[in-house]
């Protein structure tokens, strides 16, 4: 393809940035357009197989850097497509963070207070359950009451999941067969294209550089719809206004690959990079003390056995989210279903001396995977990680067909970071062990490094553009009419799973890009409904426009 | 006995396998089988099609199997040297070293710092996932066919068009307090 083509607005990744800012910009009047590098699913063709190729290896990606590696969405509706649909919003302290730079790391227009509209917002635009009792799958309730039998608290955990619909297969992160996880295919992305903007999944973006009216140039690969190690043509996009929200791991990527076009990027494009301080543990229950201990019992006589059956994390824990508490002191424990194909290899034996993800003992507690409770920490990492010099295409080599590939990223833990995890490997130790539960083991870092599904981070919103990349307004730094909306955006770790933030980050950019494209001469108006038409939203943070609309 | 390896294929094979019986361990294939180390019983990586999904371009590993078998029988002679072992010239030296040192070779290969451990780690991983995912099949002709990794961790089996429901899944009853600091909402405060 030669010809370039020309649009108002072009958005890079069709996930929670991506979608939200898509949607608004097109109910306001502009032309968009959303070039997503993976391929277009919906709920039919989310198939429940393991096998390489079906769409469990084609609608994500995981890629292994030097001390962590990312696990994140490669589909249309991105990371929401893969995700496990936990919607809580980040506790108060968060916003409050100091981290390892000395100073408050969010904006300073940035609170709980301040995002709370906010998320009000998600929260009519993502249909979000809070889940009762009655929701809780027995992998929570096992984890909740061995909470209360260690004297914590624990709590259902507000999810987007149709109650009506979810049948408990345990599929979501292959995409929801059934559409009842409320992934962005349901939502803001249908809206958006109703309002016409287009999305053209398959296409990977490379670079971007500057035209000489004042805008930018996106330049793309056309990806094989099944082997991604195979490219087609390349292609050109103009547009006045660039949202890039490619993930945390893909969008620091395609920055640093563009400063040879656009100039110097900020200092903080690639840095400060956090893996939402996540890590796993998986417990190994003995089944007749959660009868004996815990009182639990489901049909046929059993205990709980029960690790294939449910819905993502349905319970956690907030005892340690508690704003008194030092930082990095603060973390929560939630309960997580992992699958087999990624979700066995990095489990350790209990009690193993040395390194056991692999050998005799760790086949025995295969052979017990049905008495797998997994517990997911979210600590407060340090934001230590970096990209090195990006690849020659896309954010990482790709080894497999789908899924597998080599990234750039360092991350090598600080002090705090390894003494918050202790600190949470004792908690989820002292609450599961108690009175021979089970037998806990946390996954080894040793193999793919740290392992997060919510990379965050790695050009994020601040005041201080020594360790920003963005003003607070999502506005790439020294390139006007850049955007990042993803969770790149997001400045540290949240203790709690990252999505309604992202969420509420990107709809609290949108009166900025609209006033920034306005700028530019594009005919767009700010103020769109939640994609199903409902307005109370908006009432919320009109009064808040006024001081976004602003440079 | 199995007669002297001398093909570079089964060489390979034996190689590969004997790798793949080192992540998940199984049972002999039959008593003079020399590339399954016999560890545990029941089925391994290798009966559950290891060297079937190494051999699918699709893991990105084909094409450099011949290398790893070759770096692997260089490891394992220079460790033998190095433990003083006698390597049994019928088989491959990664396949003579008895399943203790298999496994301690391993181990070195993928720790943090040595220079090859990404590769070694990618052989492996794909090893275990031919064991908990069968992921070079259809899952639901997987567990049809009695594959020896799922049917060992016991993934239920699926309705009639290949999908999972499980209609029971909740005991049902409240089974803690809630944390004081939550929202009506349902999230920290």
């Amino acid at each position: 393809m030669t010809s370039t083509e020309r649009t108002d607005v072009l958005v890079v990744g069709s996930g929670f940035g991506g979608a939200i800012a898509a949607y608004h910009l097109a109910a306001g009047g502009a032309r968009v357009v959303i070039l997503e590098r993976g391929p277009w699913l919906t709920g039919q063709d989310f198939d429940h197989d393991f096998k390489l190729g079906s769409s469990y290896t084609r609608a994500f990606d995981f890629t292994v850097g030097d001390g962590m590696s990312i696990l994140g969405g490669n589909c249309v509706g991105g990371g929401s497509v893969v995700y496990f649909a936990a919607m809580p919003r980040a506790p108060r302290f968060v916003f409050e963070r100091h981290g390892g730079i000395g100073r408050r790391m969010w904006p300073a227009s940035v609170s709980r207070d301040t995002l709370d509209p906010w998320y009000d917002r998600v929260a009519e635009s993502i249909p979000i359950t809070q889940q009762n009792w009655d929701d809780v799958t027995y992998a929570g309730g096992l984890w909740a009451a061995a909470c209360d039998h260690a004297g914590r608290t624990a709590n259902p955990v507000p999810a987007a999941i149709d109650r009506s619909k979810c049948v408990n297969c345990n599929w979501m992160m292959a995409g929801c067969h059934f559409d009842a996880k409320q992934s962005l295919l349901l939502n803001y992305l249908p809206a958006a294209v109703a309002h016409g903007a287009e999305i053209r999944p398959l296409h990977e973006v490379q670079q971007i550089s500057r035209t000489d009216d004042g805008g930018y140039r996106v330049h793309y690969d056309v990806m094989d719809d099944e082997d991604y190690r195979l490219r087609g043509e390349s292609g050109t996009i103009d547009a006045k206004i660039v949202v890039i929200a490619a993930g945390a791991g893909a969008t620091p990527v395609i920055l640093q690959r563009s400063e040879a076009t656009l100039g110097a990027m900020p200092h903080a494009v690639g840095r400060y990079f956090s893996g939402n301080g996540e890590r796993l543990n998986t417990a190994i229950i003995n089944e007749d003390k959660v009868r004996e201990v815990l009182g639990l019992e489901r049909e046929n006589g059993l205990a709980y056995a029960a690790n294939q059956i449910g819905k993502g994390p349905v319970v956690a824990s907030w005892d340690r989210l508690d704003g008194s508490l030092p930082e990095f002191e603060r973390f929560s424990l939630e309960q997580l279903y992992f699958p087999p194909g990624l979700g066995t290899i990095l489990a350790e034996v209990p009690g193993a001396t040395g390194p056991s993800w692999f050998g005799v003992d760790k086949k025995e507690i295969l052979k017990r995977w049905q008495s797998w409770l997994i517990i997911f920490q979210m600590i407060e990492d340090n934001n230590e990680g970096v990209f090195g010099p990006p690849p020659a295409k896309g954010n990482a080599d790709r080894l497999s067909q789908q899924m597998l590939g080599v990234g750039r990223l360092k991350y090598d833990p600080t002090p705090q970071t390894l003494r918050a995890w202790a600190l949470a490997d004792a908690e989820v130790k002292d609450i599961l062990e108690r009175d021979g539960l089970a037998e806990v083991a946390a996954w080894t870092n040793d193999v793919v490094g740290a392992y997060t599904v919510h990379p965050l981070s790695s050009c994020r919103i601040g005041d201080d553009p020594a360790t920003s990349a963005l003003d607070d307004r999502n506005e790439l730094r020294g390139h006007p009419g850049i955007f990042v909306t993803d969770g790149s955006a997001v400045p540290g770790a949240l203790t709690v799973n990252p999505a309604m933030t992202i969420s509420a980050l990107a709809e609290r950019a949108i009166p900025g890009i609209v006033a920034a494209a306005r700028e530019r001469g594009v005919d767009v108006t700010y103020g769109a409904p939640a994609p199903d038409g409902s307005t109370s939203g908006r009432r919320g943070v009109a009064p808040l426009i006024p001081s976004l609309s602003r440079r | 006995m199995r007669p002297p390896s001398t093909d570079v294929d089964d060489t390979r094979t034996m190689t590969l396998e004997a790798f793949a019986d080192t992540i998940v361990p199984g049972e002999k294939r039959s008593p003079d089988d020399r590339a399954i180390a016999g560890a545990t019983t029941g089925g391994g990586a290798v009966q559950a099609g290891a060297l079937e999904l190494l051999g699918w371009d699709a893991t990105g590993l084909t094409e450099g199997l011949d290398g790893f078998a070759t770096a692997l029988t260089g490891h394992a002679t220079a460790y033998a040297l190095e433990h003083g072992l006698d390597l049994d010239p019928a088989v491959p030296p990664f396949v003579s070293l008895a399943f203790e040192h298999r496994t301690a070779l391993v181990r070195r290969l993928t720790t943090p710092g040595h220079p090859e451990k990404e590769l070694w780690v990618s052989l492996a991983l794909f090893c275990n996932m031919a064991f908990d995912s069968a992921a070079h099949m259809s899952t639901a002709d997987a567990i049809a066919q009695g594959h020896p990794g799922l049917l060992a961790m016991g993934i239920e089996k699926p309705d009639a068009d290949g999908r999972w429901r499980f209609p029971n899944f909740s005991y049902g009853r409240p089974l803690a307090r809630l944390h004081p600091d939550t929202t009506p909402t349902g999230s920290p405060s």
